[in-house]
């Protein structure tokens, strides 16, 4: 029984929120803010992955949320939608509902090819080397969407709104945040398979030490291919899904302070963790909408509540540990047989 | 491209390479001596053309209480430098003491430095912002800008003027570096951090004087800039600095010399690049270039691999 209760909790959440959603109980603007928190969850657990996990320093998560978010955009556009750009729709607009997964899978598919732009220099190159390449990496999407006029180029792409509607003709559902929640659900439990897999534990003996684990027969290579292709496209998915909250992208969005956002994320949250990268992120997304009012000072004051953590607790809310490792009696609700490492 | 356009681009190369190479050093300073990537350095570099902008105001007479006599441009020149130099190499040093000594006395991991240094570069953009504003301010003019023709490229004094302080910037921070005794505390302490402070050398001291260094070279270039591209505003040096930054990585992080070829050669690319095609297209094949460079020699120009014992 124990086991499927974590399962079983996030399910009820699941249905809760839809059924809110649906009967109008809380409204668009508290909707929107839900979603921001999934897709900023799916964001800072899949650059723990890189940053806390493996103990690299990706600073370019935002560029394979860019490439995620134009694939999905412009297939879904292009498949179920009448746009100025790409014509009638391919497919037929009700077919929307069954096939947006599969686009969305595409666009992480997408970034996580992109991924391997970082992923091979990564088996020669460490540390603040490889920082500047997943940099690099980010500059290099951002600039290459900007240079393709036929998806907007710095103008930005539109019409994703579309699809969302033609998904809520077949099926009268808030379509948007059934796929966040969805897809946070999918990310958390990959995360927490991986890493707790035998297989996985590979990548944390490659942060802890990777000469050692070289010759304990992990193939480091392949390890750091899986950590980075996994890690973007689930980056590119949350993209996909960004997208189609917003309806409108343009390649200003997925620049170094997006990175930085979820940068700040996972440290706030803890490295090596994936509980506190969750809290993290909804904490921070709730704590950015809250100081939404003070403006520009808000970028002020919300370093500055950052800095005075880092001073007081450097090491994040949960510092590679879980929350279960916090409140052990959490252990008795949740698959023990799990974490006996 | 015709010879006399080359030599054109090759002088503003330089020139956009200066910029570059001057805050690039601050970040390769740094870097050498705590292995620390200061994050916030573009927007020192920022913060200190605007100190330089307030004092070039205040000495030409625009604020309530004026200088009882009126100054020469030139001169007024030379004091905004200097002081620009001082106070924001005072500005890095109190970054360095309120937000990464205390991380570093409770040895707490060198990312958590970094992400420090990232939300301080925040806070500076965006209370810069708040503070003074989003309009734009120009910097006055100073210098007198001639412009001569030599061989039909036009040579203006102030791009010399850069050039030219770059180049006696980095003799200078080479000798100190290399032969004086603080600069042989830095590069001990790059290489040995535990030993350091068992020889008796305040390893603290050197900290501060390499931020004070650092920081004055980031205000060199922010007045250098502003008197070159009279425009300030907040988010000026975000851009740049990352830019600096992939200049200082691509000569080899913790390089003196590194950091000057990298903002050169990062300089030329962009001009060159933007010289033949599309304007738009120079971050893209700039960073690519960067991205292929960096895949075959994972440790910049000058960069030496540190060797790992078993």
């Amino acid at each position: 029984m124990r086991r499927f209760t974590s399962v079983s909790l996030y399910g009820l959440l699941c249905v809760l929120l839809i059924a809110a959603a649906q009967g109008q109980w809380i409204d668009a603007y508290v909707q929107i803010i839900i979603m921001f928190i999934g897709i900023n969850i799916i964001l800072s657990t899949s650059l723990n992955l890189i940053n806390g996990y493996m103990g690299e320093f990706s600073v370019g998560h935002a560029g394979f949320m860019a490439v995620g978010a134009y694939i999905t955009s412009v297939l879904n556009v292009w498949f179920f939608t009448s746009s100025k750009v790409f014509g009638p729709p391919l497919l037929t607009p009700s077919s929307a509902v069954y096939l947006f997964p599969v686009t969305l899978l595409l666009g992480g598919v997408g970034a996580a090819l992109v991924g391997l732009l970082v992923a091979v220099p990564s088996f020669r190159t460490r540390g603040d080397y490889l920082a500047i390449i997943t940099l690099a990496v980010n500059y290099i999407v951002k600039s290459s969407i900007e240079n393709i006029q036929a998806i907007g180029g710095a103008r930005g792409f539109m019409g994703m709104q579309n699809t969302v509607n033609s998904m809520k003709e077949s099926w009268n559902l808030p379509w948007a945040l059934v796929w966040v929640l969805v897809m946070v659900g999918a990310t958390i439990w990959t995360i927490y398979r991986f890493v707790n897999s035998t297989y996985g534990k590979g990548i944390i003996a490659v942060r802890d030490d990777e000469i050692a684990a070289e010759i304990m027969s992990v193939d480091t290579q392949r390890m750091k291919l899986v950590a980075f292709m996994l890690s973007s496209g689930l980056a590119g998915i949350a993209g996909g899904l960004f997208a189609h909250v917003l309806g409108y992208i343009n390649p200003g969005t997925f620049t170094i302070m997006k990175s930085t956002e979820v940068l700040v994320m996972v440290y706030l949250g803890g490295m090596g963790s994936l509980s506190g990268s969750v809290l993290s992120a909804i904490a921070l997304t709730l704590v950015l909408e809250l100081f939404r009012p003070l403006q520009v000072a808000k970028w002020v004051v919300v370093p500055l509540l950052l800095i005075l953590l880092m001073l007081f607790r450097p090491e994040g809310f949960l510092g590679h540990r879980e929350l279960s490792d916090v409140f052990p009696r959490l252990r008795r609700w949740f698959s023990p047989q799990e974490r006996q490492s | 491209m015709d010879l006399q356009s080359f030599f054109q681009n090759l002088l503003n190369a330089l020139q956009w390479g200066s910029f570059y190479a001057l805050i690039a050093l601050g970040y390769t300073l740094v870097y050498g001596v705590l292995l620390l990537i200061n994050f916030a350095h573009g927007d020192i570099f920022m913060v200190g053309a605007y100190i330089s902008f307030f004092i070039a105001t205040f000495f030409l007479g625009q604020y309530a209480f004026a200088l009882p006599m009126a100054l020469p441009n030139t001169a007024i020149f030379a004091i905004t430098l200097v002081l620009t130099m001082m106070i924001t190499a005072g500005f890095g040093v109190t970054l360095e003491r309120v937000a990464y000594r205390p991380l570093r006395r409770k040895g707490a991991s060198r990312l958590y430095v970094v992400i420090t240094a990232l939300m301080c570069g925040l806070i500076l953009e965006n209370g810069n912002l708040a503070l003074l504003g989003a309009n734009r301010r120009s910097f006055p003019e100073l210098l007198n800008n001639t412009v001569h023709v030599i061989g039909g490229v036009s040579v203006s004094s102030v791009k010399i003027l850069v050039i030219i302080t770059t180049i006696v910037v980095f003799l200078l921070l080479e000798t100190i570096v290399r032969k004086t005794k603080l600069g042989m505390a830095m590069r001990a302490i790059s290489y040995d951090r535990m030993a350091v402070p068992l020889m008796g050398i305040p390893v603290d001291t050197v900290i501060v004087f390499t931020f004070a260094l650092g920081s004055s070279m980031a205000a060199l270039a922010g007045v250098l800039f502003a008197t070159a591209y009279p425009v300030l505003e907040p988010y000026m040096g975000a851009l740049v600095g990352w830019k600096a930054f992939i200049a200082a990585v691509l000569g080899g992080i913790g390089e003196i010399r590194g950091a000057f070829v990298g903002g050169f050669l990062l300089g030329f690319v962009e001009i060159f690049v933007a010289a033949f095609f599309p304007s738009t297209l120079r971050d893209l094949i700039a960073f690519s270039i960067l991205l292929i460079f960096l895949s075959v020699k994972p440790t910049g120009i000058f960069g030496v691999a540190r060797t790992t014992k078993i």
